[in-house]
Formats: C-alpha cells, sequence, structure tokens
C-alpha cells in the first residue's frame, strides 16, 4: 500500500461542521429572522424619525406665542395690537414680537370660512405673534405681565397645552417603539429556540455519539449555538440592509410634501440599523443555550 | 504505531490494585422487559486483557452499555476507575467517557463526516487543537489501512473499512479502557488479526481492554482470558469458550 501522509494532509484542511447542514431549515429560519430584523430596523428608524419631528414642533412651538389683544374704548383693534407689540417687544425673552393686520387675520379664517366669505365688519380678534428668545424664552406670566403694565388687555397662549400634547404622544411612539422591538427580539428567540429543538431532536444519535466520545453538554450547546448565531447574525444584516436602504429611498424620494414633513429622516438614523446583526446574533445565542441545556438536561 | 506509542500517556492511573471495572450482582433490563443480564460479578484489573463470548442475544453489547454508561443497571454496583457509577452527577460522566474508547457493533460513525473528521472525534470533542492533532489521525488510519480514504464518506466504506474506522476512533484518544464489539465480524482473516494485534499493543502499553466477539478462532488463538456469558449470567475466565 503506497501511502503518503503529506498528499493526504493536503485534502484535509479544516475540520468539518459536527452537525449536519440542513439547508430547508437554515434557508426558512434566516428568511424568518432577516424579516423580523428589517421590521425592526425601520421601527427603530421610525422611532427616531418621530422622535425628531416631536421635538421639531415642541421646538417651534416654544419659540413662538400668540397674544389675542382686546381694544380698550376708543381704540381700534389695529392701535390696541400695535400698542401690545410695542410692549412685548420690550419685554425680556422676547426677541421680536409683530402685530397681524387684519387681512393677516382674515386669511386665517379662509380655511372655515371660505376666500371672501368673511364680511368686512366682522369683528376679528387681532393676534400679535412673539417669537421668543431661543435660550432664554420668555413665559407666558412674563408676558402677561409686560401687557398688563402697559395696560393692554390681551390672553396670552404660550402653546403650552400643545407642547405637552406633543410630548406625550413623543413618548407613547417611544415607548410604542420599544415595545415593538422587544416583540420582534422575542419572536426571534422563540423561532430560534423552536429550531435548536428540532436540530437536536433530528440529530439525536449524533448527540449521543457525542455524549459517548465525551462532549460536555456545553460543547453540544456551542455547536449548535455557534451555527445559529451565525445564521441570525447574516438574516440581521440582511435584513438591516433592507431596512436601511428602503429608509434612504423614503428620504430621498419621499418629497417636501410626502413623507418627509411628518417623519422627519436624517440620514444618521441610519446608523440604527448597525446593531442589528450583532442584537441577533446576540438572541439567538441565548435563545439557544437556554433551550439546548433544558433539552440536554432532561435527555 | 511505534510513534503513536512514544508519546502514549496515561491519565492519571488508578492505583495498581483499584480495578478500572468492578460489577457486584449486576442486573440490566431494557424497559420493563425481563432482566437480560443477572448477579453479574466482573473485575477487570487494570491492564488486562479480556474476550466477553456468549451466543448472540446472551448480552454481551448490553453489558458493555453498562461499563460506558449509556444504560443503568436494574440492581447492583458499578465502579468505574474506583468510582460508583450510580452517584455521578451528569456533569462528571464526560471525563470518565474520555478514559474509555469503544467500538460499538454498529458502529456509530457520523455519515455526514469524512473519514478523518471520524477518527478524530473524541479528540475534537475533548478540546483537541485540529493542527496537533491531524497528523497523528492521519498516521492512525494509515495504520488501519484507511490512508487512501481518509477523505471518503461513511457510506462509500466496505462493511470492514468501517470497522477499521470505528477501531481507530476507539483507539485515538489512548483510552485507559477499551471496550471493543465485534471487532472482526466483517474483516478478513488477516485484517482481524492486524486489529487484535492493534489492541494488544495498546494493551502493553496499559490499556485495560474487554473485546466482546463471536470470532471462536480468534479467541482462542489469542490465549487471553474469556469472560462467557449464558443465560443472562456470566461464567470464565477460562481456558476456552463453552462448549
Ligand atoms: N435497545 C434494546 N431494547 C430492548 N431490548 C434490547 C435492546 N438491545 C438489546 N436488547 C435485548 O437484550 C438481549 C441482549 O442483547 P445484546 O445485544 O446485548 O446481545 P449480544 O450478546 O450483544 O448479541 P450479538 O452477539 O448478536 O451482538 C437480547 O435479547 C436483545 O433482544
Ligand atoms: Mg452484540
Amino acid at each position: 500500500m503506497s501511502f503518503d501522509p503529506r498528499t493526504a494532509e493536503t485534502a484535509i484542511e479544516r475540520p468539518a461542521p459536527l452537525f449536519p447542514r440542513q439547508f430547508q431549515q437554515d434557508r426558512t429560519l434566516g428568511l424568518v429572522i432577516g424579516v423580523l430584523c428589517f421590521l425592526a430596523c425601520l421601527c427603530a428608524v421610525a422611532a427616531l424619525a418621530s422622535d425628531r419631528a416631536a421635538s421639531g414642533w415642541r421646538r417651534e412651538l416654544g419659540a413662538s406665542a400668540t397674544v389675542q389683544v382686546r381694544p380698550k374704548a376708543g381704540e381700534t383693534p389695529s392701535e390696541a395690537a400695535d400698542r401690545a407689540a410695542e410692549a412685548l417687544a420690550g419685554a425680556k425673552g422676547v426677541a421680536e414680537a409683530r402685530a397681524l393686520d387684519r387681512e393677516a387675520a382674515e386669511r386665517l379664517l379662509e380655511p372655515w370660512l371660505g376666500k371672501g366669505n368673511i364680511p368686512d365688519d366682522l369683528p376679528l380678534p387681532r393676534l400679535v405673534v412673539v417669537d421668543l428668545d431661543r435660550q432664554h424664552p420668555a413665559d407666558a406670566a412674563a408676558l402677561n405681565q409686560a401687557l398688563s403694565a402697559a395696560g393692554v388687555d390681551a390672553s396670552v397662549d404660550d402653546h403650552g397645552r400643545w407642547i405637552a400634547d406633543v410630548r406625550r404622544t413623543g413618548d407613547i411612539a417611544r415607548a410604542a417603539a420599544l415595545g415593538a422591538l422587544l416583540l420582534f427580539a422575542m419572536t426571534a428567540g422563540a423561532v430560534i429556540a423552536f429550531a435548536t429543538r428540532a436540530t437536536l431532536q433530528t440529530q439525536r444519535d449524533v448527540v449521543e455519539v457525542l455524549h459517548l466520545a465525551g462532549a460536555q453538554d456545553r460543547f453540544v450547546v456551542k455547536l449548535v449555538r455557534r451555527r445559529f448565531a451565525i445564521l441570525a447574525g447574516q438574516a440581521g444584516l440582511f435584513g438591516a440592509a433592507t431596512a436601511a436602504a428602503l429608509a434612504a429611498l423614503m428620504k430621498l424620494f419621499g418629497g417636501e410634501n410626502g413623507l418627509t414633513p411628518v417623519l422627519p429622516l436624517a440620514w444618521i438614523d441610519l446608523l440604527a440599523v448597525l446593531p442589528c446583526p450583532l442584537l441577533a446574533a446576540a438572541v439567538a445565542a441565548i435563545a439557544v443555550r437556554r433551550a439546548a441545556m433544558s433539552i440536554l438536561k432532561a435527555a | 504505531m511505534t510513534r503513536h506509542g512514544a508519546d502514549f500517556a496515561m491519565a492519571e492511573p488508578a492505583s495498581a490494585d483499584t480495578p478500572v471495572v468492578s460489577f457486584q450482582g449486576v442486573g440490566m433490563r431494557y424497559g420493563r422487559a425481563p432482566e437480560v443480564l443477572r448477579d453479574i460479578d466482573l473485575t477487570l484489573t487494570q491492564g488486562s486483557f479480556h474476550f466477553l463470548t456468549g451466543p448472540s442475544g446472551a448480552g454481551k453489547s448490553s453489558l458493555l452499555k453498562l461499563i460506558y454508561l449509556a444504560h443503568q443497571p436494574s440492581r447492583g454496583l458499578i465502579r468505574l476507575f474506583g468510582q460508583e457509577a450510580a452517584t455521578l452527577p451528569r456533569a462528571a460522566l464526560p471525563a470518565l467517557r474520555r478514559r474509555m474508547g469503544v467500538v460499538f457493533q454498529e458502529y456509530r460513525l457520523l455519515d455526514h463526516l469524512t473519514v478523518f473528521d471520524n477518527a478524530a472525534l473524541p479528540l475534537r470533542v475533548a478540546g483537541g487543537r485540529f493542527d496537533e492533532y491531524r497528523q497523528d489521525v492521519i498516521e492512525l488510519l494509515a495504520w488501519v489501512g484507511l490512508g487512501h480514504k481518509i477523505s471518503a464518506m461513511p457510506a462509500t466504506l466496505s462493511g470492514g473499512e468501517k470497522q477499521r474506522l470505528a477501531v481507530a476512533r476507539a483507539v485515538v484518544g489512548k483510552p485507559d479502557l477499551l471496550l471493543v464489539d465485534e471487532p472482526t465480524g466483517n474483516v478478513d482473516q488477516e485484517m482481524g488479526r492486524r486489529i487484535l494485534r492493534l489492541l494488544k499493543e495498546l494493551n502493553r502499553m496499559g490499556s485495560t481492554v474487554l473485546v466482546a466477539s463471536h470470532d471462536v478462532a480468534l479467541v482462542e488463538e489469542s490465549g487471553s482470558p474469556i469472560l462467557t456469558l449464558k443465560g443472562g449470567r456470566l461464567g470464565g475466565p477460562q481456558d476456552g469458550p463453552l462448549p
């Protein structure tokens, strides 16, 4: 028997995986995890964008106040409004105050009453729009004080109610996104645990031979864990890339009047998908460990 | 094989008078069926070489299963390397099994692994490094006559080749205790002798060996003590198989 170990050696380059590949199962599993990761990434990106929208609205609402002026006897509404604007412009924490003229007030009503349907003699409340100092904005009390000091009868709306609403909406959206992410992770974990159980069941003979050869449970778990963690990581990469691509398309083609105003995506938001492959692999590793250990211990 | 022998090292040998295997009044049954083994008393001292014979269905494979901890006895006491088997926690089994090499009667090769990977399995499982064991495994396979089949799959092997692969896997870890179930059932006389010489050599280097075999000619030729199972009970060691 002519045998040269060196030629044989070249044929053996690295040890093969101890569990046989199961292409069918792996493909299905990869698809499921990939879709879950895709949805999770979209969810994360949307959460960031809606957070940005909410804080944008909050900033805009917080940066201005609206004052409704009631003219005193013997004073035209315009005079009253001008007087109020003057008083407010000098107040601390105010950048600028502008009295809206009657045309501007009519424009505000047009959406409800229709263009040209506003009778000339309809008494319209006159408004003063106050832009607040961005660094140290005046609050409603300060504005009221400035107005009463100038003897103007007016009511101040510092948009506090709207700000609170926007903040609450933002909180709810954030909690919902977080809950959804948790749900995706749990679903992925359950699917992986299921696949782990299926693998160990169908490969029971292999597991038994490994055990008889002196394998510790840890060793067997590691084999499955490695395989599913890699699979989940790859699926996570795929899902994340797809979600990022979709988000990029939305940003590029969302249009001024389309999605962009509602969900102001920033390019940096796309970075949110980056941890996805790692998280997917981690979820898989944990799920495999838990499922496999319970099966092996019971065997 | 001399190269293999050179670095052969025993994992903490039990003191010379501690039997490697000791059975006291052991019984065994499958499920609720009647016992297939009864009142087995057995002692394998360190470095001994025994044959285990008996008619088909006598319980030879079953007795080996008890030793490699794949089955629980229905009664009696089993000690392995001085440790009482029944009290061992699950976590202690791998270390014990690594001190044994087993050739299963039905081989139990892993069909999706190459000849090389099958033979290397015990080393891999014990945490061995590929670069370190590769050469040893290749040489061992060459020695059992599988040097040219190193990357073949088990399904493409003949019965005898599978048997030799199973032997290679059992001895590759240089076990303290070698349990061999029908090592020559599928090989010609020449290969049978060769396998037996390998087992004897491992025995000379310190392994305790128990060989279950039908092969009367081989057993008689070897001159080693013989244990005979009949009706679930153990007779011998004797000079030859029972008539
Ligand atoms: N897994 C099993 N479940 C139930 N009964 C079994 C099982 N394995 C073996 N038996 C029974 O136990 C008895 C002993 O079987 P065993 O395989 O130990 O015999 P053996 O001496 O090795 O026979 P052979 O020489 O044919 O290999 C037989 O009656 C067999 O039917
Ligand atoms: Mg048998």
